[in-house]
C-alpha cells in the first residue's frame, strides 16, 4: 500500500529565428521575442494551448506578496476587446477548459479544446497580454477570493503552515522564502496598482513562451501564432531577470511547529540543493536518483526498507527532488513515525541511514531497477500531451532550454552509481539543512 | 497554485467539435472472459483497468475497514515472495500497478511495457490469485492505515463528509467510512482480509478495459493468464440504502479559521430517463465555473468562497445531489443563505433556454476531448461498463444530450432540487449559523 501524507513531496510578424524540430517537438522565436514550442501528438483531435510567462511569486517586489498570483485570477476580468469571464465562458461553449497557476518562477494560463479551436484561443489569450482593464471592484471582490483561496489551502491545512514556516527558515534573503499565495498581511492590503505595476512590469511576448500540444502542425501554429501574437509590441527595457541570492547557510535550521489539529506528528529534513542548470544537468540528473534510491518505493528503497521494515520506526519514509527550479531548489527527506516512536528517535534512525548509506553505497541491483524504471518512465510519460507541454513550459521560465529539455533523458541514462554518491557526499552536510517537526498541541519538545 | 476560473453565462451558436473517433472491439477469451479494447500502438505500453463490482461495501458486519486493508496488502507480498520481493520484481519491470477499494467497486490499474508484457501479466497474476497477507505485512500496513485515520480524525473535510453520510445513510455500509475506524481496524483478523479476499475478488462482476500495443488475440490470452485461479462468485451485493437526511443544518463544532460545509439531499439513478436533463441542469446550478449558478453567486459576485460545486452521485445503492464549500467563518451563514436562495430558485424557476443551450454545447462539445491517452480511455471504458452502458454508447451519447428540451429540463429540476429537504453539515465555528 502506498502511503501518500498530501503534498509534502510533490514538490513579430515574421520569423525571428529559424525553426528547429527535433521528433516531435519544434520550436521558433516570432520577431517580438516570443519563443514558440509545437509539441505533436496526433493520436486524438485535442490541442492543448499554454502561454507561460517568465515571472513569478519570486520577482515580486518586496512588501506585495502574492501579486503575480492575485493577478493571475484578474487576468480573467475585463480587457479591452472581452468582457469579463468572456474567454472561459467562449471555451466552455467550446467544449474546453482553462485554467492558470502560479509558481515562484513563473505564471501559466492554458486551455485544451479541440484542435481547430486553437485560433479562437490565441485570438483571446493573446489580447489579455496588454489590454488588461481592472476596476476597484474587481480589486475587492478578487481580493476576498485570493483570501479565502489561503484560508482554504494553507490556513486550514497545519502541514501547509509547516512547510510555509520551513520554506521561510531555509530562506534568509532569497525570495523562495515568501509564500505563493503571499502573506495574509500583505494580501489584504493588495491593490490595483500593486496588480497593474507587475503586469506592465512583466507581461510582454518577449517575457514569455507559448506551447501548444496536440493534433497541430507546426507550420499551422506558427501562422496563427504571427497572426494573433506577432502583432504585440516587445517590451524594450525588459532587463536581466536577477533575484537577490542566498548568503551561503553556514548552521543548520531547526523549528517546531504545533498544532492542535496534528494527529500525526512528522520530520521533515530539506537541504539546500542544485538545480538543472542549461547545458548543465548532470548533477540533478544524479540527485533524481537519489531521491528514488534513498526513498521512492516503500518496500525497495534505502530508507523504506531500513524504517518501515527492517525496523518498524515509520509507517512511512520518503525522499523528493524537484529539479526544475530558476535558482538553488531543495532536496527533501521526510519520516513519519510509527505510533511509539518519537520524532527524536526518528529523526536519529534518519541521520543514522543517511551515514550508511554514504559508507555503503548503492545496491547495483536497485539502481538498475531504478534506471530501467527511468527509461520506463519516459515512455508513459508520452501518454499524457498535456503533462509534456507543463515539461516545456516549467522548463522554458526556469532557465532551461528546448535543448536540455530534449538531453533530459540522455542525461538520466547517463548517471552512474558513482555519480549519485558523489552528489549525495556534496548534498548531506548537515550545515546546509533544515530540520522541521510537526506535532500536535503539547506535542514532543524538540 | 490552480485557480477555478470565473463567470458569466452567455451564448453564441457554433458548430460542435468532431464526435470522438474511438473504435471499440469487445475481445472474448478462450476461458469465456470479456474485455473492451482499443488497439492503439503508438506507444510500446498498454493500460489495462479491471473492476470487480462490490468494493468496500461488501464489509462484513463488525468489521468496516477489513475490503480496504485488504486491497492495501495485495502488493504486499505474493507467491514466493515478500512484500520487499513483490516490490523489486515490479520495478524491475517498471510496471505500474495500482489497486484501490472503491466503495462501488475494486479497482485494478495497470501499466505495462510491450517488452515484458508475459512477465508484469505473470506478476500481477500472483497478486490477484495468490496473496500472502503476512502477519508482519498485516500489522505493518495496518499501522498505515491507522495512521491515515488519526489525521483525519482532524481534518474538518473528512469529518463533515462523515457526519453527512451517517446521516444520510445510517446503518447501511455507506453510512460509515469504508477505511473503518480505529477500533474495528485494530480488531481486524488475518482471517478477516482473507474473508474480504474471497467476497471480492472474483470472476462474477468483473470487468475489464485496455487501450495500447496489444491486439484482440493477445488481450484474450492475457486475460486468461491473469485470471487463472479467480473463483467465480463472492458475497452478495447489498441492499439500496434509503437517504434519511431531512433538511435542515448541522453545526459540528470545530476549531479552525474556515468552516466546511457539505450540502445535499437525494438525486437521481443513473439509468433513470431523466438522468440527462438532471445532468444538465445540474451542470447549470454547480458545474464548470462559466457555466455555475453558485459559482457565480457564492464567489465571483460576493468573495465568499475559492470555489463551490455540486455534483449529481448516483452510486450503486443510493443516489444524491451532492455540494461543497469553505468559507471564513464569519461568512459561511452569508454563503449558506445564498445557496439555499439558489436551490430555491432553480426549482421554482427552472432554467432559462440560454442556460440549458450553453449547457449543452459544452457537455457536447467536451466529450470527445475526454477520450486523450490510453490511460484515460480505459478507464472511460471501464466505468461504461460498471454503468451497462452499450458498446456503442459513445456515439449516442451527445444526441441524448441535445435531445433534453426546456420543458423537460424544467421539469426535473423542480423534481430534483428541494430547498426544503436541503441539508447542510457545517464543520467549524461559523458565526450565527445553528443547528437546527
Amino acid at each position: 500500500m502506498r502511503f501518500i501524507l498530501a503534498g509534502v513531496l510533490a514538490l513579430g510578424l515574421g520569423v525571428g529565428s529559424p525553426a528547429t524540430a527535433k521528433g516531435d517537438v519544434s520550436s521558433f522565436t516570432l520577431e517580438n521575442g516570443l519563443e514558440v514550442v509545437v509539441v505533436e501528438d496526433h493520436r486524438a483531435p485535442v490541442v492543448v494551448h499554454m502561454l507561460w510567462y517568465r515571472a513569478g511569486a519570486a520577482d515580486e517586489a518586496p512588501g506585495v506578496s502574492g501579486i503575480a498570483h492575485f493577478l493571475e485570477h484578474l487576468l480573467f476580468k475585463k480587457t479591452k476587446n472581452f468582457e469579463a469571464g468572456e474567454l472561459s465562458r467562449v471555451v466552455a461553449e467550446n467544449g474546453g477548459s482553462d485554467n492558470a497557476f502560479t509558481s515562484q518562477d513563473y505564471t501559466a494560463y492554458f486551455q485544451r479544446v479541440a484542435a481547430d479551436r486553437l485560433g479562437l484561443m490565441m485570438e483571446m489569450e493573446a489580447d489579455r497580454v496588454r489590454n488588461l482593464v481592472l476596476s476597484e471592484d474587481d480589486i475587492a471582490t478578487e481580493r476576498d477570493v485570493i483570501l479565502e483561496e489561503r484560508a482554504q489551502r494553507t490556513d486550514s491545512e497545519p502541514g501547509a503552515l509547516f512547510r510555509e514556516q520551513m520554506n521561510a527558515a531555509a530562506f534568509l534573503n532569497h525570495p523562495y522564502g515568501i509564500p505563493v499565495i503571499g502573506w495574509r498581511h500583505e494580501m489584504e492590503n493588495l491593490s490595483r496598482e500593486d496588480a497593474l505595476a507587475f503586469y506592465e512590469r512583466f507581461y510582454a511576448p518577449n517575457n514569455a513562451i507559448l506551447v501548444v500540444a496536440g493534433d497541430v502542425k507546426p507550420d499551422e501554429v506558427l501562422e496563427l501564432a504571427k497572426t494573433y501574437y506577432g502583432p504585440l509590441a516587445p517590451t524594450p527595457d525588459l532587463g536581466a531577470r536577477e533575484r537577490v541570492q542566498e548568503p551561503p547557510q553556514l548552521a543548520e535550521r531547526r523549528l517546531r511547529f504545533a498544532d492542535p489539529r496534528v494527529s500525526q506528528p512528522y520530520v521533515l529534513r530539506t537541504y539546500q540543493a542544485p538545480e538543472r542548470d542549461s547545458g548543465d544537468q548532470a548533477e540533478a540528473a544524479a540527485l533524481v536518483y537519489l531521491a528514488e534510491i534513498l526513498g521512492g518505493n516503500g518496500a525497495t528503497s534505502v530508507l523504506g526498507r531500513a524504517l518501515q521494515f527492517d525496523e518498524q520506526i515509520a509507517v512511512y519514509a520518503g525522499a523528493g527532488y524537484r529539479s526544475v527550479s530558476l535558482d538553488d531548489t531543495s532536496f527533501t527527506l521526510i519520516v513519519v513515525p510509527a505510533p511509539d516512536v518519537a520524532l527524536k528517535d526518528a529523526e536519529a534512525a534518519l541521520d543514522r541511514e543517511i551515514s550508511e548509506f554514504l559508507e555503503a553505497g548503492i545496491d547495483p541491483e536497485q539502481f538498475e531497477r531504478v534506471k530501467f524504471q527511468i527509461r520506463a518512465d519516459d515512455v508513459y510519460a508520452q501518454d499524457d500531451v498535456y503533462a509534456r507541454a507543463e515539461r516545456y513550459g516549467s522548463a522554458l521560465t526556469s532557465g532551461l532550454t528546448v535543448e536540455d529539455v530534449q538531453a533530459w533523458p540522455d542525461a538520466l541514462q547517463a548517471v552512474t552509481a558513482e555519480d549519485v554518491m558523489e552528489a549525495a557526499r556534496a548534498l548531506f552536510d548537515e550545515r546546509k539543512a533544515v530540520t522541521g517537526w510537526l506535532v500536535p498541541e503539547d506535542g514532543e519538545e524538540m | 497554485m490552480k485557480r477555478i476560473a470565473l463567470v458569466l453565462a452567455g451564448l453564441i451558436a457554433l458548430t460542435l467539435p468532431a464526435r470522438a473517433d474511438v473504435s471499440i472491439e469487445e475481445v472474448s477469451s478462450d476461458n469465456g472472459h470479456v474485455a473492451w479494447l482499443v488497439h492503439e500502438p503508438a506507444l510500446p505500453f498498454t493500460a489495462l483497468e479491471i473492476r470487480f463490482r462490490g468494493g468496500t461495501v461488501l464489509d462484513r458486519p463488525g468489521k468496516r475497514g477489513a475490503v480496504n486493508l485488504m486491497v492495501g496488502l495485495l502488493e504486499e507480498g505474493a507467491g514466493d515472495m515478500d512484500a520487499q520481493g513483490f516490490a523489486q520484481a515490479r520495478e524491475a519491470l517498471a510496471a505500474s500497478f495500482g489497486f484501490d477499494a472503491g466503495e462501488d467497486s475494486l479497482g485494478i490499474s495497470a501499466q505495462f511495457l510491450s517488452e515484458n508484457r508475459d512477465q508484469a501479466v505473470d506478476l500481477l497474476h500472483q497478486a490477484l490469485t495468490a496473496p500472502r497477507f503476512e502477519d508482519t505485512a498485516l500489522e505493518r500496513v495496518r499501522t498505515q492505515v491507522l495512521s491515515h485515520l488519526s489525521s483525519r480524525a482532524t481534518d474538518p473535510k473528512s469529518l463533515a463528509g462523515d457526519a453527512f453520510d451517517a446521516a444520510a445513510y445510517g446503518d447501511h455500509p455507506y453510512g460509515t467510512y469504508d477505511g473503518g475506524t480505529v477500533d474495528s481496524v485494530t480488531a481486524l483478523t488475518r482471517e478477516d482480509i482473507v474473508a474480504a479476499y474471497h467476497d471480492t475478488l472474483v470472476l462474477d462482476g468483473i470487468y475489464v478495459a485496455a487501450v495500447g500495443d496489444i491486439t484482440a488475440d493477445q488481450l484474450g490470452a492475457l486475460m486468461d493468464q491473469l485470471f487463472e485461479g479467480l473463483p467465480k462468485t463472492g458475497a452478495a451485493l447489498p441492499d439500496h440504502a434509503e437517504f434519511g437526511l431531512l433538511g435542515g443544518t448541522t453545526v459540528v463544532p470545530f476549531d479552525t479559521p474556515q468552516s466546511v460545509a457539505i450540502f445535499g439531499h437525494s438525486g437521481i439513478k443513473r439509468e433513470d430517463p431523466d438522468f440527462f436533463a438532471a445532468y444538465l441542469v445540474n451542470t447549470i446550478m454547480g458545474g464548470p465555473s462559466s457555466l455555475s449558478r453558485l459559482m457565480k453567486e457564492v464567489r465571483n459576485k460576493r468573495g465568499l468562497t475559492y470555489g463551490i460545486g455540486s455534483y449529481l452521485v448516483p452510486a450503486d445503492w443510493a443516489e444524491s445531489v451532492i455540494g461543497q464549500f469553505s468559507s471564513q467563518n464569519a461568512v459561511i451563514g452569508e454563503a449558506m443563505e445564498v445557496v439555499r436562495d439558489e436551490w430555491a430558485k432553480i426549482a421554482r424557476d427552472g432554467i432559462t433556454q440560454k442556460e440549458l443551450t450553453a449547457a449543452q454545447t459544452y457537455l457536447t462539445g467536451s466529450y470527445p476531448l475526454r477520450f486523450d491517452g490510453n490511460g484515460n480511455i480505459a478507464n472511460i471504458m471501464v466505468g461504461m461498463q460498471l454503468e451497462g452502458l452499450p458498446i456503442d454508447y459513445i456515439a449516442t451519447r451527445n444526441d441524448q444530450v441535445m435531445a433534453v428540451t426546456l420543458e423537460h429540463a424544467n421539469r426535473v429540476a423542480s423534481e430534483l432540487y428541494d430547498p426544503d429537504a436541503l441539508h447542510f453539515i457545517v464543520v467549524g465555528q461559523p458565526e450565527g449559523v445553528v443547528s437546527n
